[in-house]
């Protein structure tokens, strides 16, 4: 096998333009220069190295890479990191205590099962943080859960503890 | 331990920091200013290639690299034949990058390394690839016919195995029979569709020469070998690390993928890190799917209705090549007689080459359609002689004090007999019954349909061989300095929660927390032999080849914890991270023997002062260890297991159709089963919930769709169907747990249960609601709200 010969240089930048962003990420101003079409979830997961959020189709479906954009859940491919400029952007990094010390909803995860590969979710649960934070009244009934949750998609649990997990987090938190 | 952790709803041990957003998926690797990777795919289902112009794509700005071809070196090869079979003549595997012919849609052409995945993109555009497209045909009932299109010009009829299997004696019996049933049945192609796409990374130290490769693979050490074997290194000098794996559900053990290899090729000549990423279109045109069968199915039966014979001949749909060998088919075709004696089986499958996606093992691996064969088949033969559903199956359960049932004849994937070693079939279908209440649901379903509605119960009963072999490995050594007992084994988890049951079996042997108990696998460093998470094998091969190795360490603690609190081994016990002179309070800390059975002990820490206290720990007659014997507290040990171990369950629903909008709600869906003694119940529930959501998807929603081109219809999240929560029911779980016989912990695979009956369930609950608007037959999964429609109008 040729291996690389001493004194190769590879490029490193491609050659877009570029523009500056200022998000506030996680409550810090963070200023950077970027690809013009440089999508959210790339933007939080390369530059920043927020690699919390997590992408599962990049179209808009799976929900993987929901963040808190302005309070709201929003898909962070389908948003270019210049479109998030001058906003702000929660992500599941921001979520647990210093020390570690999980959100209740995080706990609630555990105690309920409801992960099992944990790609599905930071999307999840940023998506659930939304609702509790939104201000807006929650339906906990079965199908008011479930339907909250009908952004997300999760190949691993079959739901069931989700939903149970969301119960439980709405015991400690209140809702709205 | 004063509790057994062993049969304990422990919580994972893995999910703070999953869920804290610190999981390190193969993305999310750190890496030096990584390159990256996409491909060309060919955009017909079987071309000649003309010719290929890379030129642009090579003067394109912050492109790196591009490769056809020709370009690969050792590369440009067919890729290994996984599992060689006698029925297979000439088998065909892909070539990592496609040369002169291209056999479906989404075949690798040309690979762009570039500075990101943008600019790879932006050139992979401005290849130009020139196609002589060839005729096509993906059906596979009609690829078999004389004259079809062929695949392989070498394979004719595009046949790629056909294989008959025999248990006792089927020819003789069939004239005894009183009643026959024969139907046909077809399950369509699903995929996998982890959350997380496939991925490599990989890296090259031009100074150890050693190349790191991180891959999103359920078969780490597989891939390390193939990978020093293909490119001619030593196997110390490559090293594989599946980090967390955003779920596998089979599709992520292909050995290899063509980026698999082409990554770290491009990485070695390149010097500098490279990545693939895979995105869900490509997942869902590059990465194997599973599941085309066409069954047909004959039950020889008694008027009793108990069947002394069974038929069955399936085609199945391999792809356009078949790396994995005959591995679904075979499965498929040994568990097609599910949970009852049906003592003579003829069983014959066709392997069928259709220009599309390679299909390898998805969750269920055959299962499914074997399990959807003979559970409609018996619904059919139980309506036939006029019989209950329930009533057709008692009869033909095998029997408690039948087992083990050995379908003499039959061989299972691992080449091993298929012995059927323990259950409680009849319990399981009582539980189910008095669950649901099913003999008062005939009265419940003529009400409801009194007022209009229409009710229908689905149940399907399945058989599952687990824990297949050759074998695994456990390693077992506690940390002299913190008394932590660091476990390896050469698996790799994809969310099934290892570090927790592993750590449950060794906690209970060893007395130590589960939390103290550090799971190391997934990476080629940390433990040298293995095969791979598959097959609902882990629990029981590495379960048990690691309590075998804790066994041993048990020992050596016992032994050296004697010696220095100067006591007898049986007046030891095991427990909070201690050894204990049992009824006093005289005890040791793990830490502090790992630290004693090491001869060179420098006091850098309390453990160590303690250890050098035990005097009898040390010796002063002869060298400090005794001949074959090793420094610490330390084991290695292995299981191989005789042949699979065979769990299984039933499941039932009560559901109901409007035949207005043809859609279905499931009300209540209840799942007995049965794997043994359970590690874990509620990683068991969720194993089974997760499954179950799978089976949901493929019994209603997921069908992947070809044009008679062959090009895929619904090659995203889209367009093709995954259940939401809101598609997915409440499932009830009850537990039967039958020991195994087979291995230690008695225990049996979990992995795949789930998935296994949903079709059924779905397809015999559809039939039985719709029975009264003589809507006939369901017997093709998924059963879609089109579908539903047509047989209402048909009738
Ligand atoms: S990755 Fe954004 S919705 Fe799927
Ligand atoms: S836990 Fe694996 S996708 Fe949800």
């Amino acid at each position: 096998m040729p291996r690389a010969r001493p004194g190769t240089s590879v490029p490193s930048v491609s050659s877009d333009p570029r523009a500056r962003v200022s998000i506030t990420i996680n409550g810090e101003l963070v200023e950077r220069e970027v690809s013009i079409r440089m999508l959210l979830s790339d933007f939080l997961r390369h530059e920043l190295r927020l690699t919390g959020t997590h992408v599962g189709c990049e179209h808009g479906v799976c929900g993987a890479c929901t963040v808190l954009i302005d309070g709201k859940a929003g898909r962070s491919c389908l948003t270019l990191a210049v479109q998030a400029s001058g906003h702000e952007v929660r992500t599941i990094e921001s979520l647990a205590a210093e020390d570690g010390t999980l959100h209740p909803i995080q706990a609630a995860f555990q105690d309920c099962h409801a992960l099992q590969c944990g790609y599905c979710t930071p999307g999840m649960i940023m998506n659930i943080v939304g609702m509790f934070e939104s201000g807006e009244p929650l339906d906990l009934s079965d199908e008011g859960i479930r339907l909250a949750l009908s952004g997300n998609l999760c190949r691993c649990t079959g739901y069931q503890n989700i939903v149970a997990a969301v119960r439980k987090a709405a015991e400690s938190l209140p809702a709205g | 331990m004063s509790t057994r952790a062993f049969g304990s709803r422990i919580k994972r041990t893995v999910d703070p920091a999953l869920l804290r957003g610190e999981g390190a998926f193969v993305d999310d690797i750190p890496l030096a200013n990584p390159l990256h990777a996409a491909f060309v795919r060919s955009p017909y289902a079987r071309a000649k290639i003309a010719s290929i112009d890379v030129s642009a794509a090579r003067a394109h700005p912050g492109v790196v690299a591009v490769y056809t071809g020709e370009d690969i070196g050792v590369l440009d090869r067919e890729m290994p034949l996984l599992i060689p079979h006698p029925s297979m003549t000439d088998a065909r595997t892909q070539r990592p990058l496609a040369k002169d012919d291209v056999y479906y849609v989404g075949q690798t052409v040309v690979m762009v390394v570039a500075v990101d995945r943008y600019t790879a993109e932006d050139a992979v555009a401005l290849v130009e690839v020139d196609y002589d497209p060839l005729p096509v045909e993906v059906d596979i009932e009609a690829a078999v016919k004389p004259g079809a299109p062929l695949v392989h010009a070498t394979h004719p009829g595009n046949v790629a195995a056909y294989f008959v299997q025999v248990s006792g004696k089927p020819d003789e019996t069939i004239p005894q029979a009183e009643h026959v049933t024969k139907i046909k049945v077809k399950v369509e192609r699903s995929t996998a569709a982890p959350m997380e796409c496939r991925a490599v990374a990989a890296q090259f130290d031009a100074v150890t020469g050693e190349l790191t490769v991180w891959d999103g693979t359920q078969a780490p050490i597989s891939v390390r070998g193939g990978l020093a074997s293909i490119f001619g290194l030593d196997e110390d000098k490559v090293r594989v690390i599946a980090p967390n794996v955003g779920g596998g559900f089979g599709q992520k053990v292909l050995l290899f993928y063509p980026d698999e290899l082409l990554v770290p090729m491009a990485a070695m000549q390149l010097g500098r890190p490279v990545k693939y990423i895979e995105d869900r279109r490509e997942n869902f045109i590059g990465s194997s799917q599973e599941r085309t069968q066409v069954h047909e199915i004959e039950l020889y039966a008694k008027k009793t209705g108990e069947v002394i014979a069974l038929r069955d001949s399936f085609l199945h749909d391999t792809g356009a090549f078949i790396p994995y060998g005959i591995a679904v088919a075979q499965v498929a075709s040994t568990s097609i007689a599910g949970p009852y004696r049906i003592p003579n089986i003829w069983v014959e499958f066709t392997a069928v080459y259709t220009p599309t996606v390679p299909v390898t093992p998805y969750r269920g691996c055959g299962r499914p359609q074997s399990c959807f064969a003979i559970e409609r088949a018996m619904d059919q033969l139980a309506e036939e002689l006029g019989l209950d559903r329930l009533e057709v199956r008692r009869r033909n359960l095998i029997r408690d004090d039948q087992f083990p049932w050995t379908r003499e004849g039959l061989l299972f994937a691992d080449g091993l007999r298929v012995s059927l070693d323990s259950g409680q079939y009849a319990k399981a279908l009582e539980m189910v019954s008095d669950r649901l209440d099913i003999p008062g649901f005939t009265a419940h379903q003529g009400k409801a349909l009194s007022e209009g509605r229409y009710l229908g119960l689905g149940l399907g009963f399945y058989v599952e061989g687990t824990g297949l072999g050759p074998y695994e490995g456990g390693h077992i050594k506690v940390h002299p300095i913190t008394g932590k007992v660091y476990v390896n084994t050469g698996l790799t988890a994809q969310g099934q929660g290892h570090e927790t049951v592993f750590g449950q079996i060794v906690a209970d042997q060893l007395g130590v927390a589960v939390e103290d108990v550090i799971l190391v696998e997934g990476d080629t460093r940390a433990f040298d032999w293995g095969v791979a998470t598959f097959a609902s094998r882990a629990a029981v091969v590495s379960g048990n080849a690691i309590y075998k190795t804790a066994l041993i360490v048990r020992k050596q603690i016992i032994h050296a914890a004697a010696n220095m609190l100067e006591a007898s081994e049986d007046d030891i016990e095991l427990r909070d991270g201690a050894a204990w002179i049992r009824g006093t309070d005289r005890h040791a800390p793990l830490a502090a023997i790992a630290t004693a059975t090491n001869p060179l002990r420098y006091a850098f820490n309390d453990a160590a002062k303690a250890a050098t206290q035990f005097a009898p720990a040390s010796r002063h007659d002869g060298p400090p260890l005794d001949e074959g014997q090793h420094p610490g507290l330390e084991a290695t040990d292995y299981y191989s297991p005789a042949c699979a171990t065979w769990a299984y369950g039933v499941h039932a629903a009560i559901l109901e159709v409007d035949p207005d909008l043809c859609s279905v709600k499931i009300h209540k869906y209840v799942c007995i089963h049965d794997c043994g003694n359970m590690i874990n119940p509620t990683i068991v529930e969720g194993q089974v919930m997760g499954g179950i959501a799978q089976g949901i998807g493929g019994a209603m929603y997921e069908r992947i769709e070809y044009d008679p081109e062959g090009n895929p219809l619904n090659a995203n999240f889209v367009d093709f169907l995954i259940p939401y929560a809101t598609e997915v029911p409440n499932v009830e779980v009850l537990h039967l747990e039958t020991p195994s016989p087979l291995n230690p912990l008695g225990v049996k695979g979990v992995g795949e249960a789930g998935c296994i009956a949903v079709g059924a369930v779905i397809a015999s609950g559809i039939e039985d609601a719709l029975a009264p608007l003589g809507a006939g037959k369901f017997r093709q999964t998924p059963i879609t709200p089109s579908m539903i429609h047509a047989a209402l109008v048909a009738h």
